[in-house]
């Protein structure tokens, strides 16, 4: 039966015992070591808190180049475009201009080569009737050699006058 | 590594604790009051026998008498020749326990003709005076509250060093434990708000019940002492938790007792006893829980041990120190688990009182 029945003088060693076993313990033990371990515990969560933070700031980061270098490319895309329709319209403005730079050399040519042309012509006008008046003198002459071919040609042309 | 070392001890040691109980008793090996002298408290705390010479330590004995307080050692109960009363034999004091007795270890006031009065197997008519010894309990309290100090300090002082790093050594293997006292036991029985201010008395209690649990385990001093399977004691820690329950009721919990919602009027006058008795009943099962299974772990490896006595052969270790060892890791588990019971329990009372209300 005494297994069974508390006993006073270990029940009050028990209670004094116990009791400043736990003052001292939540004193110098639970209140150092559960702060430390949900100082812990804080600081684990706040790191991985911040390594997100980063994570994140480190996403937009990246999108941001990402945007800047595509701002670059099109801007480049843009330059070289413009550039190459300034080439291309370069080109063809040279291309005109030589077209008519060259039409006029050849347009000044032709209009060189008609005056040679016609001064050639003129020339062997003037030759071909110096030509004829030589030929018609000799012919004259040969005509006029006698005084009755004189008589003849004198007739002739008073013929001729009556005619008239 | 230690749970083996622990183990070793419990089955080398149980032998030699038995063996001198065997010399102790001159006649027929008595198994059950074999059992039930190593399971209930002292005033001596019995080393080992050899050559049918005890070798105890003599603890003090503090009563508080009509003639005030007497401190004197118990070896003068101990170290006299048992007077004889019928069936019961008793210890006469000598010296400054001059006129006291002791009769299962209990100590009584001797009448003026100078001996005890017995009806039956009780001591009838003698005076008892208020007992503070320090029995073999009180020494294992103290030993077993010293020990779970010096464990929580050191791994107090590692943090204290160190800041709140990651733990090594000691504070690794106890971190554990003590935020699986705070998370599962405290954060999930008790209301999120509240249960702070509960931690340091169920990691009290939890660490206590379980050092102290594995120190009954430990067949020789130190151990071996069965204080937590003490009635005394579980009904000193049961009733914290009450204290607690009580101090800590909130209108919730006594509405629920005094006005139980949802209840007829009629039913009142049965309902409220029952409810009140309930108060009781919870921390009264902690104590006998915790009582009932630490002492019977004790009783089953000693009766195991005892088949080797009571066959008066050495041959029947065989079956009797595998199954002592078969227990004895069992009870290993018992140690940790009905810490964390009565620590969970109480932290499940505790969070029913301060639960707030639903409605």
């Amino acid at each position: 039966m005494d297994l069974v029945t508390p006993d006073l003088g270990l029940l009050f060693w028990t209670g004094i015992v116990f009791c400043t076993l736990l003052f001292l313990l939540a004193k110098f033990a639970w209140k150092p070591i559960l702060n430390a371990v949900n100082e812990r515990e804080k600081s684990i969560s706040e790191a991985l808190e911040l390594a997100e933070k980063t994570r994140e700031e480190m996403k937009s980061l990246k999108a941001e180049n990402d945007k800047v270098l595509r701002q670059a490319k099109a801007e480049r895309d843009e330059i070289l475009k413009d550039a190459k329709s300034t080439a291309a319209s370069m080109i063809a403005d040279a291309k005109k201009q030589s077209k008519e730079e060259a039409k006029k050399i050849v347009d000044s040519a032709r209009e060189s080569i008609n005056a040679e042309k016609a001064s050639a012509i003129s020339d062997l006008r003037s030759q071909v009737a110096s030509f004829s008046i030589e030929i018609a003198e000799k012919v004259v002459r040969g005509e006029l050699s006698s005084s009755e071919k004189q008589e003849a040609l004198a007739n002739k042309l008073v013929d001729d006058i009556n005619l008239n | 590594m230690k749970y083996f070392a622990v183990l070793f001890c419990s089955i080398t040691f149980s032998f030699s604790v038995i063996a001198s109980e065997e010399g102790h008793e001159k006649e027929d090996f008595n198994v059950s009051e074999m059992i039930m002298h190593h399971v209930k408290d002292a005033h001596e705390w019995h080393l080992w026998t050899l050559n049918d010479k005890h070798v105890s330590i003599y603890l003090p004995i503090i009563l508080y008498t009509d003639e005030g307080l007497k401190v004197f050692s118990s070896s003068h109960f101990y170290h006299n020749e048992p007077s004889h009363e019928g069936e019961n034999h008793y210890y006469k004091g000598t010296g400054p326990a001059e006129g006291y007795a002791m009769f299962h270890e209990k100590i009584y006031k001797l009448d003026d003709s100078g001996i005890l009065h017995f009806e039956g197997g009780h001591v009838h008519g003698n005076i008892k005076p208020l007992d503070f010894s320090i029995t073999k309990n009180v020494v294992s309290l103290f030993i077993g509250s010293f020990l779970v100090f010096i464990i929580m300090f050191t791994c107090a002082r590692y943090y204290k060093k160190n800041g709140s790093v990651a733990p090594k050594g000691l504070s690794k293997f106890i971190e554990p434990l003590i935020l699986f006292v705070q998370d599962e036991i405290a954060k999930t029985n008790i209301n999120e708000k509240k249960y702070k201010k509960f931690v340091p008395f169920l990691l009290t209690i939890f660490f206590f019940i379980w050092i102290n649990n594995l120190l009954g385990l430990i067949p020789i001093f130190p151990g071996s002492a069965n204080l937590t399977g003490n009635i005394t004691v579980t009904f000193f820690l049961a009733f914290l938790t009450l204290i607690l329950i009580l101090v800590n009721g909130n209108k919730n919990y006594w509405g629920h007792i005094f006005a139980p919602p949802g209840v007829p009027k009629a039913l009142l006058p049965i309902m409220i006893p029952i409810e009140i008795v309930g108060i009781f009943t919870k921390p009264f099962a902690l104590m006998i829980r915790l009582f009932a299974n630490i002492t019977a772990g004790h009783i089953i490896i000693l009766a195991l041990i005892s088949i080797i006595f009571i066959n008066k052969n050495a041959a029947w270790g065989a079956l009797s120190v595998p199954m002592a060892l078969f227990i004895s890791i069992l009870e290993l588990l018992v140690a940790a688990l009905q810490a964390y019971l009565f620590a969970m329990l109480s932290a499940l009372f505790i969070g029913a009182a301060v639960e707030e209300s639903h409605h």
